[in-house]
């Protein structure tokens, strides 16, 4: 092969022909991995109905409008935690501090409107900037320090507990405002009652889907996330990009602050603890790649929705707790490994 | 030397660039002119990544003055240098493989949808992108069918062939390639090179950067050697053999010593 183009020199070779389409590479391998994509979209979707099917038998109480309703309420806040999630590990990042964040925002919310007496809607604010300024502090630390995600988040993550803990004097906040609790009040579709809460969630999701699809900042998260060099030589600012993912990720944390709050019926200051991971879990299994620049947020709804569906299912079945987190972490570990599988052939 | 200036578009006079002790850029002139495919060649630590650094904008010379059509430009950073025109593919391949063709041909240069959508909610117009994907690829013949296939199910050669459409859509002046063939098989490594006639052909300058002599020789108008952080002199392909070349790359040959015709 190396003689057949030294023969051709000096002399100019013939013009050799076009660049091939794809069929002259390997066409199955290449098919193959054009499908994947698709495929691994359409995996969650199948697990999430395998498992409604399992639990339909199980439990005749699983299959009801009421239980559908219910389900969504109890996926609210870490459905709206996931979105946050997402957008980062879209970035190849990853959020511990999410969770705390969450719970830091909530007390924020609340001790603002009970002890200071503030109007719930500057309450509502304040603890919302709470949940952008740690996400700031995450983002400032990744790009200009350069600091692994995992590990800035692990510290701000007990930063914010600890904050939270001291703030509140670990004591929940009762008493709150009826205003604050609007996206926990219910309304009728037929005969099932849902929370505004849970269309609040699932508006949230088609916004960040048409955001991440149609916009140039969309774009932009996955083009960072897929090949930084590449996109910081295109002229992308990849730091702002980082930043503005973080306290994006925040705010979202707040709105499921407020949303926890709405549900509760009370600021927590211990809730939040299993969100890191639960998010962690439904973004993975939803299909986006820990390896960031893949995936899809409607994908971390359906895994949102797979991780409740598990919740809920196991509880009818009378399953004990401890064996539903025992199921997450199997659930996560699996996901993990098909991401990794799958990559490796990409 | 004296080169002969005539038709210079890009030119650098002098660039120097120090290293603490180590002078990477001891003064090195360069020239391209309009329409030609110029190779830099130069061994290792010649100082040829150096240059191109300073040409493309990633690195900023200590002193010495660099002009584009006889105006005098200072690059801060690549993006400062594309924005005077030049385009650069990099060694790496520049792309984003999870990512559609046509989004990587407009990656940080999105087309925005018309009117407010554009301007304040910077939605994409992801059929003009799609249409003006395939005229780009399809003025260097690249048979691609599907600009929405991503970047990453493609072969090297392909993929180059993005890194290359994306360059000369954008490239008003002048097109960098650094070792566009390196990683590429004998084929794909020809594939490539017909593309960068193509881009002459469209009547863009290239600077080409190469290891692989056979390449340089079958394509290059001029040869810039490199070495020891200076231009030792620029060469013509086709009145100079490839040993006397590479002897003058090393320093076996004094350039003094080549015949009159071999030097452009």
């Amino acid at each position: 092969m190396k003689l057949d183009l030294e023969q051709h020199l000096p002399p100019m070779p013939a013009p050799v022909p076009v660049i091939p389409s794809a069929k002259d590479t390997n066409v199955m391998k290449s098919k193959l991995t054009q499908y994947l994509p698709s495929l691994s979209a359409l995996g969650p979707v199948i697990a999430l109905l395998a498992a409604g099917i399992f639990f339909a038998f199980q439990s005749d109480r699983f299959l009801s409008g009421q239980n559908f309703s219910l389900i969504l309420q109890q996926v609210m806040v870490v459905g709206v935690i996931a979105i946050g999630q997402t957008l980062i590990i879209l970035t190849a990042g990853i959020d511990l501090s999410c969770g705390m964040a969450m719970a830091l925002g909530s007390v924020v919310i609340t001790k603002f409107a009970v002890d200071l007496g503030m109007d719930p809607h500057l309450a509502v604010m304040s603890g919302m900037l709470a949940c952008v300024l740690i996400g700031y502090i995450n983002g400032a630390l990744v790009t200009s320090v350069k600091l692994p995600p995992f590990i800035v988040t692990l510290g701000t993550m007990n930063i914010a507990f600890a904050v939270t803990q001291l703030y509140s004097h670990a004591q929940t906040i009762t008493d709150v405002p009826q205003s604050m609790l609007f996206f926990g009040n219910t309304f009728l579709l037929g005969q099932t009652s849902f929370t505004y809460g849970t269309v609040l969630m699932l508006g949230l999701y088609v916004l960040t889907w048409l955001f991440l699809r149609d916009t140039a900042p969309g774009r932009h998260i996955y083009a960072v996330g897929n090949n930084p060099e590449a996109a910081r030589l295109t002229g992308i600012a990849t730091n702002k990009v980082l930043i503005g993912v973080y306290m994006i990720a925040g705010l979202f944390y707040g709105i499921a602050a407020l949303l926890s709050v709405a549900r509760m019926g009370v600021g927590d200051p211990q809730g939040g603890q299993t969100d890191n991971l639960d998010s962690i879990t439904a973004v993975v299994l939803g299909g986006t790649s820990l390896f960031g620049g893949r995936g899809s947020i409607m994908g971390t709804l359906v895994g949102v929705l797979i991780v409740g569906v598990f919740r809920n299912g196991l509880t009818l079945m009378g399953v004990s707790s401890v064996y539903q987190i025992l199921v997450t972490g199997v659930l996560v570990i699996a996901a993990v490994a098909t991401d990794q599988l799958t990559h490796k052939k990409g | 030397m004296t080169a002969n200036t005539s038709g210079v578009i890009f030119q650098a006079r002098g660039l120097v660039k120090r290293y603490g002790g180590v002078t990477a850029l001891d003064g090195t002139d360069f020239d391209l002119r309009a329409g030609e495919i110029m190779a830099i060649i130069g061994d290792n630590g010649a100082g040829k990544s150096s240059l191109i650094k300073a040409l493309s904008g990633a690195m900023i010379p200590d002193s010495g003055e660099m002009s584009l059509d006889g105006k005098v430009v200072h690059f801060k950073s690549p993006i400062d240098a594309r924005k005077h025109g030049i385009e650069t593919v990099y060694q790496d391949l520049a792309v984003a493989p999870a990512m559609t063709i046509a989004e990587n041909l407009f990656l940080g240069r999105e087309l925005l949808r018309p009117g407010f959508l554009g301007k304040f909610l910077r939605v994409i117009d992801k059929k003009r992108m799609l249409s003006e994907a395939v005229g780009h690829m399809q003025d260097l013949k690249i048979g691609i069918r599907s600009m929405k296939q991503a970047v990453g199910t493609l072969s090297g050669g392909q993929r180059q062939g993005v890194a290359v459409a994306r360059s000369t859509a954008f490239a008003k002046h002048v097109v960098i390639l650094d070792e566009p063939t390196a990683a590429l098989g004998v084929k794909e490594g020809n594939m490539v090179l017909e593309l960068i006639r193509r881009v002459r052909e469209r009547g863009l300058p290239v600077i080409l950067i190469s290891h692989n002599m056979p390449h340089v020789f079958e394509i290059a108008d001029r040869i810039h050697i490199q070495r020891l952080g200076k231009r030792v002199a620029v060469v013509n392909p086709k009145e100079i053999s490839m040993s006397d070349t590479v002897a003058v790359m090393t320093g076996a040959k004094n350039p003094e010593d080549l015949p009159e015709q071999a030097h452009a």
